[in-house]
């Protein structure tokens, strides 16, 4: 393997065209006759829909329909469905009508849409819809939502409980018995919203001659959203081509199959001209799938020597108003699955409750069950090792799985693939200086400054995954990756692949892959993505997936068109195929280096097939599936230091070392940008973000004024370091990186606070740890 | 009611009637076609849609096309000169400062301003200059590094 | 988010500014448009008509005027942030100027647009009731000066009568044994004070002679804390003295507005650290100064 181009740090194709402003999103797509849609929406989060008057609306200049949620069913439009239905979890999916029929369930809800010329008459005309509601009960808790005498969203829904879903390993209830320390927590996980910076958009060219739709829409995953439609719209998927033009980040909030999807395709096929929906911000706060939103009750057991023996846990998962694409597989299989974190824990038990609400329906977001996981044991640990008074670091080391590099199996069922947590953990106490750090820190205290130090040993699950897995879990579809390359007559490649990246660099680090594989220049290969028309079946980005798992597929491919090149210039070279090496882009004969094809002499005379080996298919093209044998674990060791100024109950991040270990790396400088941005994002939950309702299901924190975001000037240089353990469950050794700085830093900065406070008694603070509330737990502790 | 409006985008002479409600960044997007410029919020806090309005960062979404009246305005797609990048999306490409690439065109022209006032800013004055730019993919790291990288390089 | 259609003027004189207005009923003036715009994308605001006071010339600017420096209405964040008159002779304003919303919002965003608008949140009007700055409008009936204090009456509402026009603010320039300082909790998200002081301080031989404390972002409107002046005045300012100053914020606001981020309560114990520390900050640059 040319090892120049595979691990070092190539600058992105991707690049030009976005610093040029000449990459296209969905919004920048302008068809000819194209017309507008605009949704009326719900201001209610719980209410009959007595009467819809359109009549104003349609009459207004430039407007082409004003259609009903009854209006789209009768042209035979369906709900959207559920793909994520979690076995043995009595999981109840009720429809979920792209327009509402006769109840809203969530402000935001859609009750009729509105096409015309324009998009300012297209909105003038939804403000003209008149629509009688008349409000229903409302609950926004998904707790309170369990309890009797709560308003019940769904007929057939007791108790407004989607499903009920148990995971157990060992004996826990026996271990917490004999415990010697139980410590125990109520946690609130709060809600996010993922914000992606482009918000969500889709345009339907639908003709009616062929009964063909095109879909440009910001999407994470063509081909799965493809293949809902066909479920929903009644148009088979051979005729349904899906296109994730450039997408502006995901986050997980653009995986779901969204109601505005299959609006635009009815509208198109109701005005018989293309129609356009863009998002605006305010709508995608209350129409786009927001993350997490738990409430935890969680204890764990241990020894007096800090043994960490159970964990036992109970929650509840808000999962709005109705179950969204991916839903019920969040709270459970990547979370509960994840409890015994990167350490031993023999005995571990939790139920998971998802419950219906009155709030916009929660789906993947960044990190999707694992951030909920990692916080609830990294959290715990300190607490346990708060109450034997032992250092957060010292508990960390004596709990670690040892490391291991041919998998290790954990109290939930899962299997890792490799680990070495102690190195990890090492290496950032290392970089922390951190003997040194404590001393700062208790001289500081003696002067009445309160700084904290924090750590998150994480250890999560990406790569998704096994389809057998997929399947056994209830994930409707499968997860693995595919890949064509195709080689031109004049050496230069293509690339078709299932995945759909959306700001993470595949088209760059594939690239990499096929030089350093093949002996291709990067410039010499381009990589295609997210267009249903063109790209072989994938199941789309998002777990961490694209790379562990998509390079498999991609080397599949690799390895079929080396073979095929052996044969070729076994042929040019007058020799036999065993007798032909490759190495560095050149198939040569052993032990005669200087008789040599390149593969642009291969691919050329593939192309051409003039001279050519009998009964050998002409082209220099393969096509690879890749199934991978088990999910993979990036695991790795976050610390932050904080200073709280607890007059005001502000934070200041000081610093924050990050060593983060996903195997082999194709790329360092993708690899630390994913990684700084996850961090941002988890830092962001910790300290500021916060998606609130009132009681009446009225969201708060409604537009980006009240929503904060993290900015620039909030962050110190994060200080970064990897360590590399590969794995053998793909064939490059990769992992994921996608969600790892995500999964860690929360915890981490949430530790940090609460050892700056922990002198002052506190030991508790919901997210976000906004200055109030932590003025306030200061000043409680005080009294 | 349609307004005259006569604004120099990119160096030519625009003359458009427009409703008076016509948002700048929709004039930019939709009248001349020139996409680079994003939307990312409704509230102007995101900054995507930032161009230079005679020189000065502005937010597009928050100033009428009639108000440009007169004005010069450099969008993303008037940066490169001739094909050869800015010196600034030079660094950005070179640090790794975008990611998904939605919020860049607004990052990389009020980097540019930030440089035309201040030509060496320190570590915090990027950070303080940027405020009022959201991005979502890069936790903001490599885009600091880039505006210094740009520095050194204009 | 996109306005209701609205009838656009853009006038090139005062008078006819003010003609405009009377003639259309329901009409705003538009300047930066950064407080009106957003409320009309909303459709919170729907004025059936704006007047566009941009290409009035004269409008703006910065320029002394006798004990005062006079700042144009239309005059942008920015350019107060910037002025070097200003940073000589009021250094309060810029200091304030300096932190309101971001870099374009500066850019844009002007002095006049942003008090007729009258924000509680916003940073001016604290500012200029501690400097004690004079309004200067224009209407049909003339102009008028009208002092900050009683500019802002109530949310979002000033003492501007129909068809006047915010033309300039004028602030005293600060003598020697002078110092200020304007402090804010920022909102994370939106950059609007959460809550904010101001304070402007008189020193003569190590005694506070005169100490106007004003906070913000608590009330619908700036509240001068006139209990702090007993407190400091006659006094040396030390750490008790500022201390009791400050002590006053507390009891002041009865009906202190709260929301999600941040309740009443919290708010004006915010105010009050601040006004403790922008005492202190002040108390320390006129020891400079």
């Amino acid at each position: 393997m040319a090892s120049k181009v595979f691990g070092s740090a190539v600058r992105r194709k991707e690049d030009p065209r976005l610093l040029t402003g000449q990459a296209k999103f969905t919004d920048d797509f302008t068809l000819p006759h194209m017309a507008h849609l605009a949704v009326v929406r719900s201001p209610y989060a719980h209410a009959r829909v007595k009467a819809i008057r359109t009549k104003k609306a349609a009459a207004m200049d430039g407007v082409l329909g004003v259609f009903t949620g009854k209006d789209m069913k009768d042209a035979g439009f369906g709900p959207i469905p559920c793909a994520w239905v979690v076995p043995g979890s009595n999981a109840k999916t009720p429809p979920y009508p792209p327009i509402a029929l006769d109840v809203v369930r969530y402000v935001g809800n859609a009750v009729a849409i509105v096409v015309a010329t324009d998009r300012y008459v297209a909105r003038d005309a939804a403000e003209a819809v008149e629509v009688d509601y008349e409000p229903l009960p409302v609950v926004v808790d998904a707790k309170k939502a369990t309890e009797k005498g709560r308003p019940q969203l769904h007929a057939d829904v007791p108790n407004n409980l989607a499903f009920t879903w148990t995971v157990a390993g060992g004996d826990v209830d026996a271990a917490f018995k004999a415990a010697d320390v139980v410590v125990s927590e109520r946690i609130v996980n709060q809600r996010l919203i993922p914000n992606a910076m482009e918000a969500r958009a889709a345009l339907a060219d639908y003709r009616s001659a062929t009964g063909e739709v095109t879909l440009w829409v910001t999407s994470q995953n063509p081909h799965i959203v493809r293949f809902l439609l066909s479920l929903d719209t009644g148009i088979p998927e051979q005729k349904i081509r899906v296109i994730a033009p450039e997408v502006g980040g995901g986050f997980g909030s653009k995986i779901p199959h969204y109601p505005e999807d299959t609006m635009v395709i009815f509208a198109s096929k109701q005005c018989g001209c293309p129609v356009k929906w863009t998002e605006t911000r305010s709508e995608n706060y209350r129409g786009t799938i927001h993350g997490r939103d738990h409430i935890q009750d969680v204890e764990m057991a241990a020894k007096k020597d800090g043994t960490i023996t159970g964990l036992r846990a109970t929650v509840w998962a808000n999962m709005g108003a109705y179950l969204s694409t991916a839903s019920t597989g969040i709270p459970t299989i990547l979370h509960g699955l994840m409890l015994s974190g990167a350490y031993d824990i023999k005995n571990i038990r939790e139920v998971v409750h998802g419950v219906f609400t009155n709030t916009t329906p929660t789906d993947a977001y960044r990190g999707a069950g694992r951030p909920e996981a990692t916080f609830m044991v990294e959290r715990l640990v300190d607490l346990v090792a708060a109450k034997l008074k032992m250092d957060p670091v010292e508990i960390r080391k004596k709990n670690f799985i040892p490391p291991f590099t041919d998998g290790h199996a954990v109290a939930t069922g899962l299997t890792y693939d490799s680990g070495n947590y102690i190195a990890a953990l090492e290496k950032a106490l290392q970089i922390l200086d951190y003997k040194a750090l404590r001393a700062k820190q208790a001289d500081l205290r003696k002067k009445g400054e309160h700084i904290g130090v924090g750590f998150c040993t994480y250890a999560e699950i990406c790569g998704l995954g096994p389809s057998k897995v997929a399947g056994a879990v209830g994930f409707g579809g499968g997860l693995w990756e595919s890949a064509i390359v195709r080689f031109h007559p004049s050496g230069k490649v293509n690339v078709f692949v299932g995945i759909s990246p959306h700001g993470q660099g595949e088209e760059t680090t594939f690239a990499q892959i096929v030089s350093s594989e093949l002996g291709v220049p990067v410039e010499d290969v381009e990589v295609f993505h997210g267009d249903t028309g063109q790209t072989p079946m994938g199941w789309g980005s998002y777990g961490s997936r694209s790379t562990p798992v998509g390079s498999g597929a991609l080397m599949g491919a690799i390895v079929k068109i080396r073979d095929k090149a052996k044969i070729v210039a076994a042929h040019l070279l007058e020799a036999s195929v065993d007798d032909v090496v490759y190495g560095d882009g050149k198939f040569s004969i052993k032990g005669a280096p200087s008789k040599a094809k390149t593969i642009q002499d291969i691919a050329l005379m593939a192309n051409v097939a003039w001279n050519y080996p009998a009964g050998v298919e002409p082209g220099l093209e393969a096509s690879a599936f890749f199934d991978p044998s088990n999910f993979v674990y990036p695991f790795g060791a976050h610390a932050a230091v904080v200073r709280v100024d607890v007059e005001t109950g502000e934070i200041r991040l000081e610093r924050y070392v990050a060593v983060d270990d996903c195997g082999r790396v194709i790329n360092p400088m993708i690899v630390e940008g994913q990684i700084h941005g996850g961090v941002v994002q988890g830092i962001g939950q910790a300290l500021w973000e916060g998606a609130a309702y009132d009681d009446a299901g009225q969201l708060l924190t409604g537009t980006m004024m009240d929503y904060a975001l993290p900015k620039a000037d909030a962050f110190p240089t994060f200080e970064l370091a990897m360590t590399e353990t590969p794995t053998k469950v793909n064939p490059l050794g990769v992992k994921g990186i996608g969600e790892t700085g995500t999964i860690a830093s929360t915890a981490a900065v949430y530790n940090a606070v609460m050892d700056a406070l922990a002198p002052l008694g506190v030991s508790k603070v919901d997210m976000p740890l906004t200055p109030e509330r932590v003025w306030r737990a200061v000043r409680d502790a005080r009294r | 009611m349609r307004f005259g409006v006569s604004i120099t985008v990119n160096g030519a002479r625009r003359k458009h009637e427009v409703e008076p409600r016509l948002l700048l960044v929709h004039y930019l997007r939709e009248t001349l076609g020139l996409t680079g410029t994003n939307v990312g919020c409704d509230t102007s806090q995101c900054g995507a849609c930032t161009v230079l309005l005679d020189g000065k960062a502005v937010k597009s979404c928050t100033m009428l096309a009639v108000q440009a009246e007169g004005a010069s305005i450099t969008t993303i797609e008037g940066l490169a000169k001739n094909g050869k990048l800015h010196p600034v999306q030079e660094a950005f490409r070179e640090k790794h400062g975008l990611q998904c690439g939605f919020c860049t065109p607004g990052m990389v022209l009020t980097a540019c301003h930030l440089l035309e006032k201040n030509p060496k800013p320190s570590d915090a004055d990027i950070r303080h200059g940027l405020e009022g730019n959201l991005c979502r993919c890069t936790g903001y790291q490599n885009i600091v590094a880039a505006v210094k990288e740009a520095a050194a390089r204009m | 988010m996109y306005s209701e259609s609205f009838e656009y003027f853009r006038p090139k004189t005062l008078a006819e500014a003010s003609a405009l207005l009377k003639k259309h009923r329901g009409a705003r003036v538009l300047a930066g448009g950064h407080s009106l715009l957003p409320a009309m994308k909303f459709r919170l605001a729907t004025p059936k008509a704006l007047v566009d006071i941009g290409a009035i010339k004269g409008l703006s600017g910065i320029a002394a005027k006798g004990k005062a420096i006079g700042i144009g209405a239309t005059t942008v964040h920015a350019e107060v942030a910037a002025s070097k008159l200003l940073q000589r002779s009021c250094p309060l304003l810029p200091e304030t100027a300096a932190q309101i919303g971001d870099v374009q919002v500066r850019n844009r965003g002007t002095i006049g647009g942003s008090i007729a608008h009258a924000d509680p949140a916003a940073d001016y009007p604290t500012a200029l009731v501690a400097l004690g700055a004079t309004v200067v409008v224009r209407g049909p009936r003339g102009e008028r000066k009208i002092p900050a204090e009683d500019f802002f009456v109530d949310l979002f509402t000033t003492a501007l009568k129909p068809g006047e026009i915010v033309t300039a603010v004028l602030v005293p320039v600060s003598g020697k044994g002078t110092g200020a300082a304007y402090l804010k909790h920022p909102h994370p998200a939106s950059r609007y004070a959460v809550a904010a002081a101001a304070a402007v301080v008189d020193v003569a031989n190590g005694v506070c002679s005169r100490a106007s404390l004003v906070i913000g972002g608590v009330s619908a409107t700036p509240v001068r804390v006139l209990k702090a002046q007993d407190a400091l005045v006659g006094k040396k300012p030390d750490a008790a003295s500022i201390g009791a100053a400050a002590a006053q914020v507390e009891a002041l606001v009865p009906d202190p507005m709260g929301d999600v981020y941040a309740s009443g309560e919290f708010r004006v114990h915010l105010a009050s650290v601040l006004a403790k520390r922008a005492l202190a900050a002040a108390f320390e640059r006129a020891k400079k100064g």
